[in-house]
């Protein structure tokens, strides 16, 4: 794979802020705020597949929305081709809204329900003019191909097609404009298991044939670890873990990745553990925690980790994790 | 923790038919089952199987306009024969249930104590005193600090994770024989999701109940159940324990479903996928259910309905092509 980075994200940060109260307000306190993402950097690379994981709560659909500007970054920077994304405007910024491309998560709210197919694609396509008018209903029927859905199936209505069918449509519409990156939030979460099962290989066909670059949003590790080349680990609003999928599931350095991944139940019924992987809930996004945002859940956690932020540091090659304790080593895999 | 149980069954389900709409709908179509003592049973399927109205049939939990036949034998009565007051010594006395949105499963106007403690006074003889030190000692159990403070607290103050162990305390409260999980963790992170999970294996122990557990996801079914019971349109199509089922599916569509979870080692390659979705209640194929989907069907299987049919004690498959798909292989 070539490492050509196509997206940075330095050190970005996303606050929404809560209603005050005029006590509250006049007393000059700072105003309170759900802290989304709290200082996120990575690097995106052309063809890769970035597996963003993390439970709710950790800022992973905001990260998504930032990354193709439905929210402006707070703090930090996101480059797409070295260029910063929140000072495009005009014809630059309508060139980046093509060549990044959003799939949703609700198959059931991302698309109009008072338009058919049809309409849902060749307004994509006539909004970015990616083709005369002429040319629009042949390139419809190639999309609808594209994602396995019937050349009849232009000329129905949303409600008419099942919850895969609809993410199909959703992924032809993103495909419409011929984007070079998808961000895809929970792109099959809503879906029966059998079912998601045909969109992921799907997506995988799609990706090998049209070289696309993918960020894969989600919750579920089977998942992320399936489709994923690197992965990144979320948790408070911050990536406290990155690296080649491999080398994470195997030997995580962070112990909130080890939690997750100790979590997640495997399909192997002899593999059985009774233990807890970890204790206690996710601290309130409004109030984070003093130094390291883990620590009041982590097994392994030194007063140090209770006053000074980690910051991502390399742990192996193209392998970082932000944690004090470098020699957190995890012997056994995880597998 | 696997292999046959040889005692008693403490449920025993016969045919369990669940109909909707004068007959229309068929939810639950001829279901037999048995629950051990101190078992965890799963039931897995995807999004109209069946598998949580089975499990709201067993105590009559389904909305007025269902028609619910067959037998659920409990402690030597049938469950569907009992009357009205017989009935409520069982359900949320002997036999309990835990739901999967634990936020609209509890009342939101009313404090946690007072929730527990409805159950307490519905089926046990403590008096208020008594009462309250064991609605503490509840909220111990399911690992809910601060118990004192917290039973004044109400729902909306507890995490989604906490909610539902308040739930399991409710549940809890009557002391029963078996408990009913409608996907208790479906709504639930993976790490709050393990810590539910774990309770539920530590209850069961520590109070000697059985479990049915209702969930699609067959990761929960590895790491938690005994046994096994796989549903499709209503119908169960194979049985056994949790490691007999995985190592050697014998259902085209239990194999399916297994292929269509990634594990370790599928990275990047194609899952093996199921084409094609469930089928609405309303058009269920004839024959067997799973035909139009499943890359095994013959002409048998578009004209008759495979019988479950048992292949040792406690393991039982609905399917006319069985030798191929064993043949085929287990996909995990």
């Amino acid at each position: 794979m070539t490492q050509d980075v196509l997206i940075t994200a330095e050190d970005i940060g996303k606050h929404f802020p809560l209603p005050q109260g005029v006590v509250s307000r006049l007393s000059g306190r700072p105003a309170p705020a759900v802290h989304a993402l709290n200082g996120v950097s990575f690097q995106l690379r052309r063809g890769e597949t970035l597996g963003v994981v993390g439970e709710s709560g950790c800022g992973k659909s905001t990260l998504a929305r930032c990354l193709v500007r439905l929210h402006e970054c707070d703090e930090g920077r996101i480059l797409f081709e070295d260029q910063d994304i929140s000072a495009l405007s005009g014809t630059a910024r309508r060139a980046f809204n093509r060549r990044v491309q959003m799939i949703f998560q609700d198959p059931f709210g991302s698309l109009n329900p008072r338009m058919k197919v049809r309409s849902i694609l060749s307004e994509a396509l006539s909004v970015h003019k990616m083709r005369p008018a002429a040319d629009i209903p042949a390139r419809i029927a190639e999309l609808l191909d594209l994602v396995r859905l019937n050349p009849d199936a232009a000329d129905r209505y949303p409600h008419e097609f099942s919850g895969g069918q609809r993410q199909r449509i959703g992924i032809a519409r993103a495909l419409a404009v011929e984007p070079e990156v998808l961000v895809a939030d929970e792109l099959v979460s809503a879906l029966d298991v059998s079912v998601q099962a045909q969109v992921v290989n799907l997506l995988l066909d799609l990706q090998d044939k049209l070289h696309l670059t993918v960020v894969f949003v989600a919750h579920d590790l089977r998942l992320v670890r399936h489709i994923s080349h690197r992965v990144a680990v979320m948790y408070l609003g911050k990536v406290v873990e990155i690296g080649p999928t491999e080398d994470l599931f195997s030997a995580p350095r962070h112990p909130y990745t080890k939690a997750l991944l100790d979590a997640a139940p495997e399909l192997d019924p002899t593999r059985r553990s009774r233990t807890v992987a970890a204790r206690g809930e996710l601290p309130s996004p409004i109030n984070l925690p003093q130094g390291c945002l883990f620590h009041t859940r982590c097994p392994h956690a030194l007063d140090r980790c209770r006053t000074e932020r980690p910051a991502l540091t390399p742990r192996s090659p193209d392998h970082e994790a932000a944690c004090h304790l470098t020699e957190f080593g995890n012997p056994e895999t995880t597998t | 923790m696997s292999g046959p149980k040889t005692t008693e069954p403490v449920l025993d389900v016969r045919n369990l038919t669940a109909t909707f709409g004068d007959g229309e709908l068929t939810a639950v179509n001829d279901v037999s089952f048995t629950v051990g003592s101190g078992e965890v049973l799963g039931l897995v399927g995807e999004s109209g199987s069946g598998k949580s109205v089975t499990l709201r049939s067993i105590i009559r939990l389904v909305p007025a306009s269902g028609d619910v036949s067959g037998e659920v034998r409990w402690q030597g009565q049938n469950i569907l024969a009992m009357r009205d007051a017989e009935l409520r010594g069982v359900r949320g006395g002997q036999i309990s249930m835990i739901f999967q949105e634990p936020m609209s499963a509890l009342n939101p106007v009313l404090p946690v104590f007072t929730q527990i403690e409805e159950n307490l006074k519905a089926h046990t003889d403590l008096d208020g005193n008594g009462r309250r030190a064991r609605a503490r000692e509840l909220m111990d159990m399911v690992g809910i600090p601060d118990a004192a403070r917290r039973l004044k607290e109400f729902p909306h103050q507890f995490s989604g994770g906490m909610r539902q162990r308040v739930m399991i305390a409710i549940a809890l409260a009557s002391n029963p024989r078996l408990l009913l999980a409608d996907e208790p963790t479906t709504a639930l992170d993976v790490t709050i999701q393990d810590q539910i999970l774990k309770l539920i294996l530590d209850l069961r122990d520590e109070l000697s109940m059985s479990v049915v557990l209702v969930t699609h996801d067959l990761g929960v079914v590895a790491a938690t159940c005994d046994r096994m019971a796989v549903m499709y349109a209503g119908r169960i199509v194979e049985t056994g324990t949790v490691s007999e089922v995985f190592a050697q599916p014998n259902h085209a569509y239990t194999r399916g479903l297994l292929g269509s979870v990634p594990h370790a080692g599928t990275e990047r390659s194609r899952l093996l996928s199921i084409d094609g979705t469930p089928p609405p209640l309303d058009r269920i194929p004839p024959g067997c259910a799973f035909n139009p989907r499943c890359e095994f069907a013959t002409d048998a299987c578009r004209a008759t309905v495979p019988p479950l049919q048992d292949l040792s004690p406690g393991r039982s498959v609905a399917c006319f092509n069985r030798d191929s798909v064993v043949a085929a292989g287990s996909p995990v």
